[in-house]
C-alpha cells in the first residue's frame, strides 16, 4: 500500500478577477521511505498540492480531488479534527523560510515541546529531554542552552534544524519538504539536505522534497515529478528523468542548468517555447 | 531586559523637563491675572496688588519662577491652590481615586470587549459580524462624548429608569474611605446593596468613558490579527494538528497583542482627556471636573500642579506599557 495516495487533484482559488487554477487535476504516489521529488518553476503548483494535503490552504482555495488517500485513510472525508490528529504527528511539514516559520515570541524549546504535548502522552520533564535529544539529532550545539533562544537570537540554519527537529519530533511516516534550502547560504544549504537525507534514511520515512534545484534532485530523490503551470508534465525514476527526459518541457529545464550549457549564453524555458517545441 | 529597563527609565527625565516646560509654559500665556482675580469685582490698590504678587512669586523673572517651580515639585510641593489655599497634591490625591476608578472600569470594559471582537472580526474577516462589528466600532469612535452620554442617560435614566444619572453612590449609604474606590469601599462596608449601587453608578460613565477605546482597541486587533494570521508561523502552529483556539489565541494572539498593547496605553491619555467630559456630563467628583473648574477659576498653581501630575501619571502608564510589551515581544527584549 503506497503512505500517500493522490488522484487528479485540483485547486481552485477564487480571486477578485474570478476563479485561478493554481492545480489542475495532477495525481501523486509516495511510498513508504521512498523520496519524492517535485520540480517545477515558481507558480508551477507544487506548493500548493502539498499544503492540499496538510489542508493549510487558505478559505479562498478550493480542493478537490478523486482520491486523497493517507496509510489508506480517506483524508478528504476526514474530520478537520480527525484530520489534526495526522497532521504533525505521521505528516509534517517544512518550510522555505525557516526564520519567520519560527514564532518569534516563543523559545524554540517550547515550540518543538508543543508537539510533543499535542500528539503524546509524554510528561513535562520528558518533553524537555526529548527536545534536548530532537536538537542534538538535528546538530544544533549546546542544545540545553539553544532551547531557550528565541528564532531571532538563531541563524537561517539553526532555524531551519528547530523546523526539521520539530517536524521529526513524533516520527513522522511522511515529511514534506519545502523548498527548504532556498532561503539559506549555499555551505548550510548541503548542510540541511545532507540532514534531511540522513534522517530520512535513519527513520525509514517517505520524504517529498519540492524544489526547483535539478541539481537537488539528481543527488537526493528516488523518483521526480516535473510540474509547470499545475499540470504534471512528466513522472519518472530519477535516473530516467536526467538520461531520457520525455517531455519537452523537462528537457527545456535540464537545459537550463548551468553544466549542461554548450554555448555561451545559458538558455531558458522560454527558448524552448519559442522554438516551437510546445510544453 | 535590565538594560531595556534602564534605557527606557532614562527617558523619564527629558520627558518630566518636557512637561514641567510646557506645563509652567502654559499656564503662563492663558488669559486672565489670577491676582487681579482674587480680589474679584471689588477690585485692589496697587499696594496689596504688588505685596500679592511678590507672595506668589510672580514678581521674579521667569527662569526663576520655573527654577523654584521645579525645585519644589522634585521635593513633592505641586504649590497651593489660590482658592481652597490646599495644596494641590492633597487635592489631587482625594480625588484622584474616582477618576482611576471610572478609568479603571472604562478601560476595562474596552479591553474586555474589544479584544475579544477584534479577534473574532479578523478571524470572520468579511462576514456579517466583521463588518457589523467595525461598522459599530467607527460609529462609537466617531460619537461626541457629551452627545453620546446625554442619549445614554435619556434612554437608561430617564425612560427606563435603570441607572442613576449621576454621582458614585445613592446617598442612602456612607461609609468611611478606605481604598477610595467606591466599588471596594462598599465591599468593606459591608453594608447590604452598597456595592450594587456603586456599581449601577459606573455603568453609564464607564459605558460612555470606554467607548472611544473600545473601538480604537477593536479596529487595532482586527488588523493586527489579520496581519498576524498571514504569517508563516502561524501556518506553522497549524501544520503541527493545533487546533484553531490555540492557533488564534496563543500564537497569532500573543504577537498582534504587541500593537494592541501601545494602543492601549496611549487610549490612557484619551481617557484622561474623556474623564473631563464625562466627569462633567455625571458629576462624577475626580480630578478631570477638578481640572476644568481650577481652569474657569484662573487658579494658576492647580491647572499647573494638576497637568504635570496627569502628564506623569501618563508617563507612569506608558512605562508599565513599555516594560509590558518588553516582556511579550522577546524582540526588544534581547536587544
Amino acid at each position: 500500500m503506497s503512505l500517500l495516495e493522490i488522484e487528479n487533484l485540483r485547486v481552485t482559488f477564487d480571486t477578485s478577477s474570478g476563479p485561478f487554477a493554481a492545480l489542475s487535476g495532477v495525481s501523486y504516489r509516495v511510498d513508504p521511505g521512498e523520496v519524492l521529488a517535485i520540480v517545477g518553476e515558481s507558480g508551477s503548483g507544487k506548493s500548493v498540492a502539498m499544503l492540499a494535503v496538510m489542508g493549510l490552504l487558505p478559505p479562498s482555495a478550493t480542493v478537490t480531488a478523486d482520491a486523497m488517500r493517507f496509510e489508506g485513510r480517506d483524508l478528504l472525508t476526514m474530520s478537520a479534527a480527525e484530520r489534526r490528529k495526522i497532521i504533525g504527528r505521521d505528516i509534517s511539514m517544512i518550510f522555505q523560510e525557516p526564520i519567520a516559520s519560527l514564532n518569534p515570541c516563543f523559545t524554540a524549546g517550547f515550540q518543538i515541546e508543543e508537539v510533543l504535548a499535542r500528539h503524546t502522552d509524554l510528561p513535562r520533564r520528558a518533553r524537555r529531554q526529548r527536545a534536548i535529544e530532537l536538537m542534538q539529532a538535528v546538530g544544533i550545539p549546546e542544545p540545553k542552552r539553544r532551547l531557550a533562544s528565541f528564532p531571532h537570537q538563531m541563524s537561517g540554519g539553526q532555524c531551519q534544524r528547530v523546523m526539521i527537529a520539530m517536524a521529526i519530533a513524533c516520527a513522522p511516516k511522511l515529511l514534506i519538504a519545502d523548498e527548504p534550502t532556498t532561503a539559506l547560504d549555499v555551505t548550510i544549504q548541503k548542510q540541511i539536505l545532507d540532514l534531511l537525507m540522513r534522517l530520512q534514511a535513519d527513520h525509514g520515512m517517505g520524504l517529498i522534497l519540492i524544489t526547483h534545484d535539478m541539481g537537488v534532485v539528481a543527488e537526493t530523490a528516488d523518483r521526480v515529478i516535473v510540474q509547470y503551470m499545475g499540470r504534471k508534465m512528466e513522472e519518472a525514476d530519477v535516473l530516467s528523468l536526467f538520461e531520457n527526459p520525455q517531455n519537452a518541457y523537462t528537457r527545456a529545464l535540464l537545459s537550463a542548468l548551468p553544466e549542461n550549457a554548450t554555448g555561451t549564453r545559458l538558455p531558458t524555458v522560454a527558448d524552448f517555447r519559442l522554438a516551437g517545441e510546445d510544453a | 531586559m535590565l538594560r531595556f529597563l534602564i534605557r527606557r527609565l532614562g527617558l523619564i527625565i527629558p520627558t518630566f523637563i518636557g512637561i514641567t516646560l510646557v506645563a509652567f509654559a502654559f499656564v503662563r500665556v492663558l488669559p486672565g491675572d489670577p491676582v487681579l482675580l482674587l480680589a474679584g469685582e471689588r477690585g485692589m490698590d496697587p499696594e496689596r496688588y504688588q505685596k500679592l504678587l511678590v507672595q506668589f512669586g510672580y514678581d521674579r523673572p521667569i527662569y526663576e519662577q520655573y527654577l523654584s517651580y521645579v525645585w519644589g515639585l522634585l521635593h513633592g510641593d505641586f504649590g497651593v491652590s489660590i482658592s481652597t489655599k490646599r495644596p494641590v497634591l492633597d487635592e489631587f490625591l482625594t480625588l484622584f481615586p474616582a477618576t482611576a476608578e471610572l478609568g479603571l472600569f472604562a478601560i476595562l470594559f474596552a479591553v474586555a470587549i474589544g479584544i475579544p471582537a477584534g479577534i473574532l472580526a479578523a478571524v470572520r474577516r468579511g462576514s456579517l459580524f466583521d463588518q457589523a462589528a467595525m461598522g459599530v466600532a467607527l460609529t462609537g469612535y466617531s460619537m461626541p462624548i457629551f452627545w453620546w452620554g446625554l442619549l445614554l442617560i435619556i434612554l437608561f435614566s430617564g425612560i427606563l429608569g435603570w441607572t442613576p444619572v449621576s454621582g458614585r453612590i445613592s446617598f442612602l449609604y456612607f461609609f468611611p474611605s478606605v481604598t477610595g474606590f467606591m466599588t471596594i469601599d462598599a465591599l468593606l462596608s459591608g453594608q447590604s446593596g452598597a456595592f450594587g449601587s456603586a456599581v449601577s453608578h459606573l455603568v453609564l460613565p464607564t459605558i460612555v468613558l470606554g467607548t472611544i477605546p473600545l473601538a480604537v482597541i477593536a479596529r487595532q486587533t482586527r488588523s493586527a490579527m489579520l496581519e498576524v494570521l498571514a504569517e508563516d508561523y502561524v501556518r506553522t502552529a497549524r501544520a503541527k494538528g493545533l487546533a484553531p483556539s490555540r492557533v488564534i489565541g496563543l500564537h497569532a494572539l500573543r504577537n498582534a497583542l504587541i500593537p494592541v498593547i501601545t494602543t492601549i496605553g496611549l487610549q490612557v491619555g484619551v481617557l484622561i482627556a474623556g474623564a473631563i467630559l464625562t466627569e462633567t456630563i455625571f458629576s462624577w467628583p475626580g480630578i478631570g471636573k477638578w481640572m476644568v473648574d481650577s481652569i474657569s477659576r484662573r487658579d494658576y498653581p492647580v491647572v499647573q500642579g494638576g497637568l504635570v501630575l496627569i502628564a506623569g501619571l501618563v508617563m507612569v502608564v506608558n512605562l508599565v506599557v513599555d516594560i509590558l510589551y518588553g516582556l511579550i515581544n522577546p524582540r526588544i527584549r534581547h536587544r
